[in-house]
């Protein structure tokens, strides 16, 4: 009888565990944020999350995941708000009603990465296009994200704008990893190829190995973030009030003077441009 | 005591045939184990013993022939007066004395009951001093005289014993021969495959002579030995190997 | 390498340290698998006994099942498990996503074939030895196959900790369902993948070596239960 008893108490232990751990999920004073990755990454959200919970009380809950995950999350109606940074994308999910508007939140740009030697000879070029012709003339290896996130959709973009197609070179120079921006440039530092990275990630990486910044400050390289609160009306288990109080905030004087503040190493990783 | 044990007595089998790869291993015609006292089960190896006994137990359904346990079908778990100790008992990974507790449940009594009746079914063995030593790393004769007073403990009518000496010194033999003599004396109903003639001399009141999966003889002890009726029982008992005919 | 150099001295600093970070992420890592493990023995151990005493036609096929399903990935499992729990999928009302409620589910789903197929061998193999002499102390299938679960407790614990090392070592599941909340979801592997993400290599690798310490000194601990019950005669 006794072990009977004691299986029964187990059983009903663990199911009240289960509970509360779930339960935690049911409090109204938290969001959930489906975010890019470089933002936490990059320590930002240490920096801001706090600020902003001290003031509200509302909690937020950081999904970093590359940013076509990310979208498709909070198209799955898996978020309140959603923080990426690929604008096209971004108007396609408010344009769809997965979303409600579309705020210009911050900017850093991306940088073009790769070994200190630069087999390629493209240091010091001003613009990216030229540079990125470059390597696929030399043939010298270029790690791709190749997972639909931002900068990859970035990067497409910039490969669009040339007269080279890299996916055809796929497998050869042109290495998809499939992977996040921390496994691609983790790829990158191991095997010496260039790789596009947002300039937030590439300062905050511990592992640069001796790869370096060699294209930089081109406007064509110019990285938006956008913030959207998912719709409610698609989404009614969304927690719209505290979303829109979550992004009103980032939007205000005292947010954008936050994220402005950031330091990292002493770079400043965000600039703030909220509208 | 037990609300849910019925008599076993008696066991009465008809037609019990068993066959494996074209072989047969048992085709006894009727066999009935009433009243009291010790049925020897003699035979040269392969004979059929245990496989009769596990037979008539419930163990092993046969292709053939119809048992009854006082009138009704086999069923062990109404049946709990009735006894078997395995060639090979199994020893559950407890105590010596959770074993007998174990047993002791399994027939239905109580856990306090089980608690209290436990340690005399131990000293009735001469356990008593083994009582919290596990019961899987016990001597052959200690495990042998624990499984028999396991399956005492039940209180059987009925009780069968698979050769429960073969390999036991001889003190631990008389020990085992010394509590089936009690118990039958007490009136319980034993039959037990002996592996040598002596042992069924000692021990038993009537014989059973089992060749080629048959009953060949079923007489009292005296007689087989007197005026053996086959001549595979007197070439068995001259101490001449009986090989199944199909290897001569 | 350099890295592992600095990775040792990381996890040294990490322990010795006694980061409340990492306390957390440990604890909730050990809360998680330990409680799928549980919830999957419940589920398994049944399953397994019932494959291991029975006879029905078909259940060849369901043991080549249950015992291919060891081989789960586990990025499927927590995909399969996020469309459930999603707002889009038909357990959303629940609201379970992204709470260590639904790592616990992705993990048992990843546990219970392990518990299952090990079990079924184990309590098999036992049966053959104990199936006459269980007939013969008059109990039910259901009594019966009670005592053999006990009767094979130290395979069994063997089973459970087969379980809790895929568990507790599996990051491909917790951290879709789970979403590497900091302060929520984040349990040790996802942690690991989160610095290995930030090229904190040695950092990562730190956190890898704590985690097999502790997986060490779970499986130490069993080990000595079971000797410490073998000392008092149970064998």
């Amino acid at each position: 009888m006794n072990r009977k008893a004691g299986l029964i108490v187990g059983f009903c232990m663990v199911v009240s565990t289960a509970l509360t751990l779930g339960g935690q999920s049911a409090a109204q004073d938290h969001i959930l944020l489906q975010s890019t990755t470089s933002t936490q990454n990059s320590g930002l959200y240490e920096h801001l999350l706090p600020l902003f919970e001290k003031q509200s009380g509302i909690q937020v809950r950081v999904v970093a995941v590359g940013t076509g995950q990310a979208i498709k999350n909070a198209r799955n109606c898996d978020g309140d708000v959603l923080l990426v940074h690929a604008k096209a994308a971004e108007l396609a999910f408010v344009e769809e009603g997965s979303g409600t508007v579309r705020h210009d939140l911050m900017y850093n740009d991306f940088v073009l990465v790769g070994p200190a030697t630069d087999p390629a000879g493209i240091k010091g070029m001003m613009k990216i296009g030229a540079a990125l012709e470059k390597i696929a003339r030399a043939r010298a290896a270029f790690v791709s994200r190749g997972d639909n996130s931002g900068t990859h959709k970035k990067e497409t973009a910039l490969w669009a704008a040339t007269d080279v197609d890299p996916v055809g070179y796929s497998g050869t120079w042109y290495r998809e990893t499939g992977s996040g921006m921390g496994a691609t440039l983790n790829t990158a530092s191991a095997m010496d190829a260039y790789a596009l990275t947002d300039r937030a990630t590439w300062i905050s990486f511990g592992n640069k190995a001796d790869h370096i910044v060699l294209i930089e400050g081109d406007p064509d390289l110019f990285n938006q973030y956008g913030v959207i609160l998912v719709n409610k009306e698609r989404c009614p288990n969304i927690k719209d009030r505290a979303g829109q109080q979550f992004i009103d905030w980032l939007l205000s004087p005292q947010g954008q003077g936050a994220i402005g503040r950031y330091r990292l190493n002493g770079e400043q990783l965000f600039y703030p441009n909220g509208s | 005591m037990q609300s849910n044990t019925r008599p076993v007595l008696p066991l009465i089998a008809k037609g019990l045939f068993v066959r494996r790869k074209g072989r047969v291993l048992l085709d006894v015609d009727s066999i009935a184990i009433d009243g009291s006292g010790t049925t020897v089960l003699v035979g040269p190896n392969g004979a059929g013993k245990s496989l009769l006994l596990k037979v008539l137990s419930g163990l092993r359904v046969p292709d053939k022939g119809q048992i009854s346990w006082n009138g009704l079908a086999p069923d062990r778990q109404r049946y709990c007066r009735f006894g078997f100790v395995l060639q090979n008992p199994v020893m559950l990974r407890r105590s010596a004395l959770s074993n007998v507790e174990y047993a002791l449940r399994a027939v239905g009594h109580d856990k306090s009951e089980a608690k209290r009746r436990a340690p005399i079914v131990l000293e009735e063995a001469g356990l008593t001093s083994l009582a919290s030593a596990s019961a899987r790393v016990l001597s052959g004769g200690e495990m042998q005289r624990l499984a028999l007073a396991r399956a005492l403990a039940a209180g059987p009518d009925l009780l069968f014993l698979d050769e429960p000496t073969s390999s036991l010194d001889p003190a631990s033999v008389l020990a085992i021969e010394a509590m089936v003599k009690n118990a039958s004396r007490d009136g319980m109903r034993i039959v037990l495959i002996a592996h040598d003639l002596a042992q069924a001399k000692r021990v038993g009141d009537e014989i059973i002579f089992m060749h080629r999966g048959k009953i060949a003889e079923n007489v009292p002890m005296e007689q087989f030995f007197k005026q053996p009726g086959t001549p595979e029982a007197e070439a068995f008992i001259a101490g001449k190997i009986l090989v199944p005919k199909e290897q001569q | 390498m350099q890295d592992f150099a600095a990775s040792f001295l990381e996890a040294f600093q990490l322990v010795l340290g006694f980061n409340s970070g990492l306390l957390e992420i440990v604890w909730l890592s050990l809360k998680v698998s330990m409680t799928a493990v549980v919830v999957a023995a419940i589920i398994g151990l049944p399953i397994g006994a019932f494959l291991a005493v029975s006879r029905f036609p078909g259940r060849g096929i369901i043991i080549v099942t249950v015992t291919a399903m060891m081989g789960l990935p586990p990025v499927v499992v927590g995909l399969v498990v996020y469309l459930l729990l999603s707002n889009a999928g038909v357990l959303g009302p629940l609201q379970l996503l992204y709470t260590p409620t639904a790592m616990i589910i992705a993990q048992t789903i990843l546990v219970v074939p392990i518990i299952a197929a090990l079990a079924r061998q184990t309590l098999e193999d036992l049966n053959v030895e104990y199936r006459d002499q269980l007939k013969l102390f008059g109990l039910g299938s259901f009594a019966r196959l009670r005592t053999l679960l006990w009767e094979g407790r130290y395979s069994l614990m063997t089973t459970l900790l087969a379980g809790f090392g895929r568990a507790v070592a599996e990051v491909g599941a917790v951290i879709i369902v789970g979403g590497n909340i900091n302060h929520v979801t984040r349990v040790m592997t996802t942690t690991i993948a989160l610095e290995t993400s930030k090229g904190n290599l040695a950092l990562a690798l730190g956190l890898g070596i704590v985690l097999v310490v502790i997986a060490f000194t779970i499986n130490a601990l069993a080990f000595l239960l079971r000797a410490a019950a073998e000392r008092s005669a149970y064998v």
